[in-house]
C-alpha cells in the first residue's frame, strides 16, 4: 500500500506539470465536443488527433488521448439527454430515461446525476485500475502463447455472448473481423494473403479506417436525409440540483454500474457499449418500480451513465498490463505508445513508471476537470448541435476523411474506411452488430500468431491448450458461455421434437 | 423448406409418412409467397455463406500445411468454415426474421451521394490536394444534396476546407496533400 501510495505521488507529480495538465483539459474538451456530435465517436476524433501526438512527449500524448476518450462518455450523456441524440453509442442506454425526464422538466438533474454518476464511477474504477493493473501485470509474466490465445478467444466469446443482438449474428461478425484481420503478411512464413497487389494491404486493413467506416460512416450513412433533429431544451443552472429522492434512489446504480462497468471494461469487447446495457437491464430488474423504466426512472440514468464511464477504465486494464487492446480505442492508444517506443505489456510498469502511474493521476485530474466542465458548460457544449443537421453531417464526414487519412497519410486508408462505411450500413439494416467485426479485426492476427507458436511450442499437439491451467481455465468458462447459450436453443429444439412426436402420436 | 430438412434428419424412417402428409402436402402459407420466404436473415445468411466460400476458393493460392503445422491459409480456411456453418444455420433458423420487404431504405440517394464522394476524396485527395477536394466535396453535399443557397454553400465549404487545412496542417502539423497547384 504504502508502495502504492508513493507511486502515486510520483504519478501526480508527472500529472500536475502545467504541460500535462493542459493536455489533459484540452483532451477533456475535444472529448466532451465529439461525445456532442453524433456521428463523431472518441475513436475518430482519437484519430484526428493521433498524428498531433507523435511531436509529443509519450506521458503527454497518452493523457490527451485518454482524455478524449472520458470525455467522449461524458459528452454523449448531454445530448442523450437533452435531445434523445446518442453521441455516442455507449449513450443509447440514457436516451430513454434521460430524455423522458426532459419532457418531465427534470432535464437539469438528469444531466447532474449524469455527471456525478460518471464522475463517481470514474474516480473509483481509477482506484481499482490502479490496484488491480501492476499484480495482474506481474501475474501475466506467466502468460505464454496458449495462455494469450485463450484470453483472445474468451474475449471474444464474451463480446458475443453480451451484445445486444443474436449471438449467433455475433459469432459471425466476429468471425468476418478475424478474417478481415487475415488480409496481409503472414507473419509467420511472410506470405501475402488476399491483398491483391496492394502493397499498403502487406499490414494488413488498419484498425482505424475500418472502426471510423463501421461506427463513424455508417452513422452518416443512416442518419443523412432523414427529418431534422428536435429542438433543444436547455436547462438553466439552478435546475440542474437533483431532488434528496433523486439522490437516493440514484445511489446504488451509481455504485452498481461503477463495479458492473469496471468488470465489463477489462473483458475485451466494447466493453463501454455493452455495461451501459447490461447496467440498464440490471437496473430495472432490480428495481421496486420497473415500470417507471422509459418513463423517466433516474436509475436508468445513473447507472449505464456510471457503467460506460467505468468500464472506459477497466479497458486499460488489459491495455496496460498485458499489452493486449480490449477495443478499437486501447487499440489505437496502443498503437500511438508504440510510435513513443513504449511497448505496452507485463513489464510497462515495471520499466515506464512515470508513464504509468502519470496517467492514472491524469485520469483522477480529468475526471475533476470533466465535472467542473460538463455542468456549468452544458449550455455552450450543446450549442454544437444548433448547427443544422445538412451542414453538420457534410462537416462531421470531413473530420472522419482527414482522421483516417492523417494516420498513415495514405488514401488506401479512406477507401477501406469508404468499403467499411458501406458494409457498416447494409449490416445495421440487416441487424448485425459492428461492434465484434473490430474486435476481430484488432485480434486476429494476435490470435493467429498465439495459435501457431502454441502448436510449435508442443510440437503439434493441441493438448497444450487444456493441460496449461490458466488456459484451460479461460477455454473453460469459454466453452460455459458457449454451452449457456446454446441450451436454451437445443431444450427449445427438443421441445420441439416432442410436440412433433405427440402430434405424430395422436394421429 | 427449413421445416423439411429439419424434420428429415430428426425423425425415424417411420415417421416420414406424416412429416410428406402435414409438411409437404400442405405446406406453410410463407411457401407460397416467395417474398415472405425472403427474410433479412435468409438473405444476409446466404451472403455469409457465399462469402465464405469465395474466401476458401481464394486460399487455394496459399500453402495451406498440416493439422499440427498450419500454413499461412489453414486460419483462414477454419474461420471461412466456421463462417460458412454461421451463414448456414442463420439461413437455416431466419423464419421468424422479418421480410426483406419490411427494411426501410429511404435514405439511400444520401447514403449512395456520400459514399460517392468518399470515392471521389480516395481518387481525388493526392491529385488535386486537400483543400479542393473537401471544397468540391462540400459543394456537392452542401449545394446539390440538401439544395442550401450558393452563399451559405459557399461560405461553409470555404470555412470548413480552408480551416481545417489550417488547424491540422499549420498548426498541429499533420501533413495533407497540397495538389500540383500548390492547393
Amino acid at each position: 500500500m504504502t508502495e502504492t501510495l508513493h507511486n502515486l505521488y510520483l504519478g501526480f507529480s508527472v500529472a500536475l506539470t502545467p504541460n500535462v495538465l493542459l493536455y489533459a483539459f484540452v483532451g477533456c474538451v475535444i472529448g466532451t465536443l465529439v461525445g456532442v456530435l453524433p456521428g463523431v465517436g472518441p475513436l475518430a476524433g482519437i484519430s484526428l488527433l493521433l498524428p498531433a501526438t507523435f511531436g509529443l512527449d509519450a506521458t503527454s500524448a497518452i493523457v490527451l488521448l485518454a482524455g478524449i476518450y472520458y470525455g467522449a462518455m461524458y459528452g454523449g450523456s448531454t445530448t442523450s439527454i437533452l435531445m434523445r441524440i446518442p453521441g455516442e453509442a455507449a449513450s443509447v442506454m440514457t436516451c430513454i430515461d434521460g430524455y423522458a425526464m426532459t419532457r418531465n422538466g427534470r432535464g437539469g438533474p438528469a444531466l447532474a446525476i449524469a455527471a456525478v454518476g460518471s464522475y463517481v464511477a470514474g474516480t473509483v474504477s481509477v482506484v481499482a485500475l490502479m490496484l488491480l493493473a501492476p499484480p495482474l501485470a506481474s501475474f501475466a509474466l506467466r502468460f505464454g502463447p496458449p495462455e494469450y490465445f485463450s484470453l483472445l478467444l474468451l474475449g471474444l466469446l464474451v463480446l458475443a455472448y453480451m451484445s445486444g443482438a443474436s449471438m449467433l449474428k455475433s459469432l459471425a461478425m466476429a468471425a468476418l473481423g478475424l478474417l478481415f484481420g487475415m488480409i496481409g503478411i503472414d507473419p509467420m512464413t511472410g506470405f501475402f494473403r488476399f491483398s491483391y497487389g496492394l502493397v499498403e494491404l502487406g499490414d494488413g486493413i488498419g484498425v482505424v479506417p475500418a472502426a471510423v467506416g463501421l461506427f463513424g460512416l455508417s452513422e452518416i450513412l443512416l442518419t443523412a436525409g432523414q427529418p431534422t433533429v428536435p429542438a433543444v431544451i436547455k436547462p438553466r443552472l439552478r435546475e440542474l440540483l437533483p431532488s434528496r429522492e433523486e439522490w437516493r434512489d440514484s445511489l446504488w446504480p451509481i455504485g452498481r454500474g461503477t463495479v458492473m462497468g469496471f468488470l465489463i471494461g477489462i473483458i475485451p469487447g466494447s466493453a463501454h457499449i455493452i455495461s451501459s446495457f447490461v447496467s440498464y437491464a440490471v437496473e430495472r430488474r432490480l428495481s421496486k418500480h420497473p415500470e417507471r423504466f422509459g418513463h423517466g426512472a433516474i436509475e436508468g440514468v445513473a447507472g449505464p451513465e456510471s457503467a460506460n464511464n467505468s468500464a472506459t477504465s477497466g479497458a486499460f486494464v488489459p491495455m496496460l498490463a498485458l499489452g493486449v487492446p480490449s477495443g478499437p480505442i486501447p487499440a489505437v492508444m496502443i498503437a500511438a505508445m508504440m510510435v513513443h517506443g513504449i511497448s505496452p505489456g507485463p513489464l510497462l510498469i515495471t520499466q515506464q513508471p512515470e508513464l504509468f502511474w502519470g496517467f492514472i493521476a491524469s485520469m483522477y485530474v480529468g475526471n475533476v476537470v470533466l465535472l467542473i466542465l460538463n455542468l456549468p458548460l452544458v449550455g455552450i457544449f450543446i450549442n454544437v448541435l444548433r448547427i443544422p443537421y445538412r451542414l453538420l453531417y457534410p462537416a462531421i464526414l470531413i473530420f472522419c476523411i482527414l482522421g483516417v487519412y492523417a494516420v498513415n497519410g495514405s488514401v488506401v486508408d479512406v477507401g477501406i474506411m469508404t468499403a467499411m462505411g458501406a458494409l457498416g450500413y447494409v449490416l445495421r439494416k440487416f441487424d448485425f452488430e459492428t461492434a465484434p467485426i473490430v474486435l476481430g479485426l484488432i485480434l486476429a492476427p494476435m490470435l493467429e500468431m498465439s495459435f501457431r507458436q502454441s502448436l510449435s511450442m508442443s510440437s503439434g499437439s493441441y493438448g497444450i491448450f487444456i493441460t496449461r491451467p490458466i488456459a484451460a481455465a479461460m477455454l473453460m468458462v469459454g466453452l460455459a458461455l458457449l454451452l449457456l447459450h446454446i441450451c436454451p436453443l437445443v431444450i427449445k429444439k427438443m421441445d420441439w421434437r416432442q410436440k412433433l412426436g405427440f402430434a405424430d402420436a395422436k394421429e | 423448406m427449413t421445416r423439411i430438412v429439419f424434420a428429415s434428419i430428426l425423425l425415424k424412417p417411420a415417421n416420414k409418412s406424416w412429416l410428406f402428409h402435414n409438411l409437404l402436402a400442405t405446406p406453410p402459407p410463407c411457401c407460397y409467397n416467395p417474398a415472405a420466404m425472403l427474410t433479412t436473415d435468409r438473405v444476409s445468411g446466404t451472403t455469409l455463406v457465399l462469402f465464405s466460400l469465395l474466401v476458401i476458393w481464394e486460399s487455394r493460392r496459399l500453402p495451406l500445411g498440416t493439422f499440427h503445422q498450419p500454413g499461412p491459409a489453414y486460419i483462414p480456411i477454419l474461420l471461412a468454415l466456421l463462417l460458412l456453418f454461421f451463414g448456414v444455420s442463420l439461413a437455416v433458423t431466419a423464419r421468424r426474421a422479418p421480410p426483406l420487404s419490411s427494411l426501410s431504405w429511404t435514405e439511400w440517394r444520401h447514403a449512395l451521394a456520400i459514399l460517392a464522394v468518399c470515392i471521389f476524396a480516395v481518387l481525388g485527395m493526392e491529385r488535386l490536394g486537400y483543400r479542393v477536394t473537401v471544397l468540391v466535396v462540400l459543394i456537392f453535399l452542401v449545394k446539390i444534396m440538401e439544395k442550401c443557397g450558393w452563399v451559405l454553400t459557399v461560405s461553409f465549404a470555404l470555412l470548413v476546407a480552408l480551416g481545417s487545412f489550417y488547424l491540422f496542417h499549420t498548426i498541429l502539423r499533420v501533413p495533407l496533400p497540397q495538389g500540383p497547384l500548390g492547393f
